[in-house]
């Protein structure tokens, strides 16, 4: 660096050995008495301030927004991993009560297909009972017909005894009687 | 009154410090500028606090940091924060030079070329001795541009070399020139403020309110070019640094 400046001093002054001194007739920026003297300042100036700026100013401001950088990112991966524990508390949380709705429904199943199943055997076994009945009302029925139906035989016979002897002032062969109730009742 | 814009460009030696040849090396104004923008800097950039929420001042020092190494990140890549230093201390350097130098009776250290030219040629040995160390002989890629017919290429060649030698002087004059001219405007149209007062009397304070206005927007104005040349100084010098870490377009 410092040797560019050099040499940059040591072209243009050699080109322009003039020395008026004076800085009121000709244009200051082309007056080549100063040169230098500023390539002098501007080589010390700028190498300090080369100095400062990589030792001490770049480290130190670059330090302060690589730790800020650094303290948010922790800050975010912290929040990142709060918010991952949350979701997956809400998952676990969703988990159960779908679990327990589906155990709530299975249980309402079973209760419901078991009340079914006895209300249905209590039903059967009342019909069969029913049934069981129905059926001895009929036998009774059957055996009471049966019987007054026999009684109605003997009583007809009897009055047709009856009725032939006080006609005919004959008694009636018993047999002769009975087949022609027997004919009638059939007819 | 008679306006010397010129005035304000004057190298004045407050002492003398020695001797190189049959050079004077004198203690000058602008030598006081020099080292105050250095000053400035290493107070910005050491005294700024170091608190997690950044104040102010704090604010300014990594705001230029950071825009610094963006800029340096963006045109020369990563390899280039390796010239972080010499970028930061060429743009605060300039910048503050030129900030201070808007400031009415100081002293603008960029406004001569001796110094801008001082300033590209560190640019422009830094990149050829980089650039050199670096590549080797493939450093000379930079002057035959990939995809350029055979029978053309010694022009184009031509003029990459030429544009290539050229830079220190764009580079350096394209500064020198600005704070030049912008300073000599401000310089003028202020004067012409007072040189209206004194010779009409009334009517030339109540006409002095236009170059006043003029003066004020042109303030305005110098601030930007003022920011906007150390930019561009930092960003040329980025450019061809880059060339130096990646030779070969």
């Amino acid at each position: 660096m410092a040797e560019s400046h050099g040499e940059v001093s040591g072209q243009k002054a050699g080109a322009h050995t003039e020395a008026d001194g004076g800085h009121g007739g000709g244009f200051p920026p082309f007056d080549s008495s100063t040169f230098a003297s500023q390539l002098v300042s501007l080589a010390i100036a700028f190498v300090a301030l080369y100095i400062i700026v990589s030792r001490f100013a770049l480290p130190r401001v670059g330090g302060v927004i690589e730790a800020r950088q650094n303290m948010i990112e922790s800050d975010l991966a912290e929040a990142q991993k709060l918010k991952d524990e949350s979701e997956a508390a809400l998952k676990a949380y969703e988990n159960d009560l779908v679990a327990a709705r589906s155990r709530a429904q299975a249980i309402s199943n079973e209760t419901r297909e078991k009340l079914n199943a006895a209300s249905e055997a209590e039903r059967k076994a009342l019909e069969d009972k029913l049934a069981a009945k129905l059926h001895d009302a009929e036998k009774t029925i059957t055996a009471t017909r049966a019987a007054a139906m026999s009684n109605v035989r003997g009583i007809a016979a009897d009055a047709a005894t009856a009725i032939v002897q006080r006609l005919t002032g004959l008694a009636p062969d018993g047999a002769a009687v009975n087949s022609a109730v027997d004919a009638s009742l059939k007819g | 009154m008679k306006i010397d814009p010129i005035h304000q460009f004057n190298i004045e030696p407050l002492f003398t410090i020695g001797h190189i040849g049959n050079h004077t090396i004198a203690f000058t104004n602008s030598s006081f500028y020099m080292l105050l923008a250095v000053a400035v800097i290493s107070v910005l950039m050491l005294a700024s606090g170091r608190q997690l929420v950044p104040g102010r001042l704090q604010s300014v020092a990594e705001i230029s940091y950071e825009f610094v190494a963006s800029t340096i990140r963006s045109t020369a890549g990563s390899e280039g924060m390796k010239f972080f230093p010499l970028i930061f201390s060429l743009f605060m350097f300039i910048c503050v030079s030129n900030l201070v130098g808007i400031i009415p009776y100081t002293f603008t250290v960029s406004s001569h070329l001796i110094v801008t030219a001082a300033l590209a040629l560190l640019v422009f040995f830094t990149v050829l001795v980089y650039g050199l160390y670096k590549n080797g002989l493939k450093f000379f890629k930079i002057f035959v541009p990939s995809g350029v017919p055979i029978y053309i290429l010694p022009l184009v060649m031509f003029i990459e070399i030429l544009s290539f030698f050229l830079r220190p002087v764009s580079h350096s004059v394209r500064l020198f020139a600005n704070m030049l001219a912008g300073h000599i405007a401000l310089k003028v149209f202020a004067g012409f403020v007072g040189m209206l007062g004194v010779s009409l009397g009334a009517i030339g304070w109540l006409g002095g309110v236009m170059p006043l206005a003029l003066t004020v927007a042109l303030t305005a104005l110098e601030l930007l070019v003022a920011f906007l040349q150390a930019y561009v100084f930092a960003i040329l010098t980025c450019i061809y640094l880059n060339d130096a870490i990646h030779p070969g377009h």
